[in-house]
């Protein structure tokens, strides 16, 4: 610790020279925090998805309905829980260009199934009455300014019975993700409202999908071969996945932008690695003399080579600490602006470790040659050099 | 002026040829610059490839006719008798067979990607036999074309490389009957070439849709027939269509995933960009340091200032060009023409495209470099010029 005081005066020796690869640093982790919260906004529906969730839908397609006499027949199955279904409805608010997910539901059995939705109990037994409710996550209520009592109209493709395509609701409550990586952008309302306003009869006994929750996720495997196989062979052939297979199924359909951000990341660690590695031997080979002086006054070896390795981690962690904030703070500013896209848009506490953890390996690397070169260093030929 | 003229490329050339010498910082700025380059060319690829894509379907005399207030095929729909009347519509072009104007079903049907193994929404249309002719480049490039009315289908360019399970021979039950792989299309790079075409008339019962379609693609005689096309329809009391350019639809529909990429594109560049500057700022003051007994040397002999600050500035965006040589060259031959796929909402399906590294792109990477290294050289250079010759000379 004592030593600390002396790292200190040694980066400030070149004052301007420590302040930009400090820069450079800063700069490389809040990049490090944006791109970390890009990925968690594309996997995030991987890394919350419930465990013990699983998703019946049609073999040949999602976008293909599956007869609602499925429901008793799954119910019954062995390791099957509970199960509800939902339809998507595809609607637009005001502009085609307002979108988000809407979904007909089974209101007396989908909350129970979505426990991480937090929705108060009064707004929850409105919901389940009302006919022509509708409940809204805090994403999209934040996103349009809905309140609870708001009449919405929604633009969806189904014809009405009274020929129009407009779709009015009543929306009688909020709910809130149990943790914040909870994709809170849904819009959920009663199938019996869709089934019964619909001009055909198209869908009244139709469901998109099926959501049902097992007793043991371990045995997921065999409950979606059971139930394939009640159901092969008939007109609606079906496909059960975990959640979890389902969001990565998804997640890899946009592409695969882990990887590109992986490759984003490892480009500028590299380039800011040298950054700091030539800092850090331009001012130990400056310093050759010094370190010679340190040594003869008493200093040993390894502890010379210490301090140079402690002044390299120095530069980086402090670089990646401020880096790492103003990272936070971005991320937070310009997540509103792409809510659209990536509704779950923060730079996970995990990945601020890591971003730490890197640093240090970091500063540790690049101070590596000079390092040795201190510890190698013998006195008389340093003090002759000059 | 000669004088002066001379000074100017003597001292270029000391800074060049001295370059070796301070070697490792230069290398660090170099691989910084190729770096931003890199990154910033391969990401505005993506859009470029995408938006290439999108361009490249639909023709100025091409249409799309879908169910009024609908914004996409997939949720369209038209009933037979709307498409005889659309058919029959002015503008419309003729040939001996009759209206060049197909009437599509579209829907998708889960295939494995190649590159991940889980299932990606693959489009599927049913055509009708005029298709071939509004897609103006449709070429059939492997295998035959499906017989009508058969379980055949044939897969686009894109589609066939990017899914598992559309190879010649292959089949697949969808529904109550096999589908059997008879040949691969090209279309110029179109959205077509993502798709999987069979007959509508086999899709329909296939699918329960009856005698319904979703959409109808139409070729017009002249592209200025398009008005009086639209209006034709838009006013027939027997209709409720929306009227469209293809060219225009698809643009629309580009434009989402373009923006997002240049946007975060963007950003992620100019956070490189400054990164860079300051490691190009820490190469060149330091090189300037270790040479300020060299440089108050030259003033001293009567070397101005000018000279002085353009050599330093000329080594700076050497460095700059360099790094943005390699790092376009890394962008071009690592990812031009990388084939990808990604989903694109409005029509909920997949949409096989390429990289795009076009030159546009290349040039402004290497302005970026050039900004980087001027920013980076301009103000070590000012100190060098500003050193007082003879406190300089004096320093060890």
């Amino acid at each position: 610790m004592k030593y600390l005081y002396l790292v200190w005066k040694n980066l400030g020796r070149r004052k301007l020279r420590t302040l930009l690869t400090v820069f450079s640093t800063i700069v490389a982790f809040v990049l490090f925090g944006l791109l970390a919260a890009v990925r968690l906004g594309f996997s995030a529906g991987v890394e919350v998805s419930g465990v013990d969730r699983m998703l019946v839908t049609h073999k040949v397609s999602i976008i293909l309905p599956l007869p609602i006499s499925y429901q008793e027949t799954i119910r019954t199955m062995p390791g099957v829980q509970a199960i509800t279904h939902a339809n998507w409805f595809g609607g637009t608010y005001k502009d085609p260009k307002n979108f988000f997910p809407q979904m007909a539901v089974d209101t007396t059995t989908f909350l129970a199934l979505y426990p991480e939705l937090r929705l108060p109990a009064d707004q929850k037994k409105a919901w389940q009455t009302d006919r022509t409710a509708a409940i809204v996550g805090r994403a999209t209520a934040d996103r349009f300014g809905f309140k609870v009592g708001d009449r919405i109209p929604l633009t969806a493709p189904w014809l009405r019975k009274d020929g129009k395509r407009s779709w009015e609701f009543n929306l009688v409550g909020i709910y809130d993700g149990a943790q914040k990586e909870t994709d809170t952008s849904g819009f959920y309302f009663n199938y019996d409202y869709m089934k019964e306003a619909l001009a055909t009869a198209s869908i009244a006994n139709q469901v998109g999908w099926y959501i049902i929750r097992i007793a043991d996720p371990a045995h997921s495997q065999e409950v979606a071969k059971r139930i394939d196989a009640q159901f092969a062979n008939s007109a609606a052939e079906t496909k059960t996945q975990t959640e979890k297979e389902m969001a990565q199924g998804f997640a890899n359909q946009v592409g695969n932008i882990g990887t590109l951000v992986t490759w984003v990341v490892a480009a500028v660690f590299v380039t800011l690695l040298l950054v700091v590695a030539n800092t850090m031997a331009l001012s130990i080979r400056e310093r050759m003399s010094e370190l010679a002086v340190l040594k003869t006054l008493g200093f040993t070896h390894v502890q010379v080579m210490l301090l140079v390795l402690a002044e390299s981690c120095f530069l980086a962690v402090l670089g990646a600490l401020l880096g790492l904030g103003v990272g936070v703070v971005v991320v937070a500013g310009i997540g509103k602006g792409l809510q659209q896209f990536v509704p779950v848009f923060f730079v996970p506490p995990r990945d601020l470790v890591l971003g730490l953890v890197l640093a240090f390996l970091l500063g540790l690397l690049a101070g590596l040659p000079p390092a040795v070169q201190a510890l190698r260093l013998r006195i008389v030929e340093a003090l002759r050099r000059v | 002026m000669f004088n002066g003229l001379a000074q100017w490329i003597a001292l270029v050339g000391l800074n060049l040829r001295t370059l070796s010498q301070r070697r490792g910082s230069a290398l660090s700025t170099i691989v910084g610059v190729a770096c931003v380059v890199a990154v910033f060319v391969v990401l505005l690829s993506i859009g470029e490839g995408f938006r290439a894509t999108m361009a490249a379907t639909g023709t100025p005399d091409s249409v799309l006719v879908l169910r009024g207030g609908s914004e996409s095929e997939m949720m369209s729909g038209l009933l037979t008798d709307a498409t005889h009347i659309i058919a029959d519509a002015p503008g419309v072009a003729r040939s001996a067979t009759g209206p060049q104007a197909s009437a599509e079903l579209f829907v998708v049907i889960d295939l494995p990607k190649r590159s991940t193994g889980t299932d990606a929404n693959v489009p599927l249309r049913g055509v009708q036999p005029a298709a071939f002719a509004v897609r103006k480049h449709f070429k059939i490039i492997k295998g035959r074309l499906f017989r009508p009315g058969t379980n055949e289908i044939i897969a686009g360019r894109g589609a066939a490389e990017q899914f598992a399970g559309l190879e010649l021979g292959d089949t697949h039950r969808w529904g109550e009957n096999p589908w059997t792989v008879v040949g691969v299309f090209s279309d110029d790079g179109s959205l077509s070439e993502s798709e999987i075409w069979c007959d509508a008339r086999v899709l329909q019962p296939a699918y329960r849709r009856g005698s319904t379609f979703q959409s109808m693609h139409a070729l017009l005689q002249s592209p200025e027939a398009f008005t009086a096309f639209k209006d034709s329809l838009t006013q027939d009391p027997r209709l409720d269509v929306k009227v469209v350019r293809e060219s225009e639809y698809y643009a629309e529909q580009s434009e989402g995933l373009t923006r997002l990429v240049r946007s975060l594109g963007g950003f992620i560049t100019v956070l490189m960009a400054l990164g860079a500057i300051f490691g190009a700022l820490n190469t060149m003051y330091n090189a300037v340091a270790s040479r300020t007994r060299e440089i108050a040397t030259l003033r001293a002999l009567g070397f101005g200032r000018g000279p002085v600050v353009f050599s330093i500035l000329a080594e700076s965006l050497v460095i700059a060009v360099v790094g943005a040589a390699i790092g376009g060259a890394v962008a071009y031959f690592g990812f031009n023409g990388f084939q990808t796929s990604t989903l694109n909402w409005q029509s909920f399906s997949q949409v096989a495209f390429a990289f795009r590294v076009t030159p546009t792109l290349l040039v402004v990477g290497i302005v970026i470099a050039l900004a980087i290294g001027l920013i980076g050289g301009l103000l070590p250079a000012i100190r060098a010029a500003r050193l007082p010759v003879a406190t300089a000379l004096r320093e060890l």
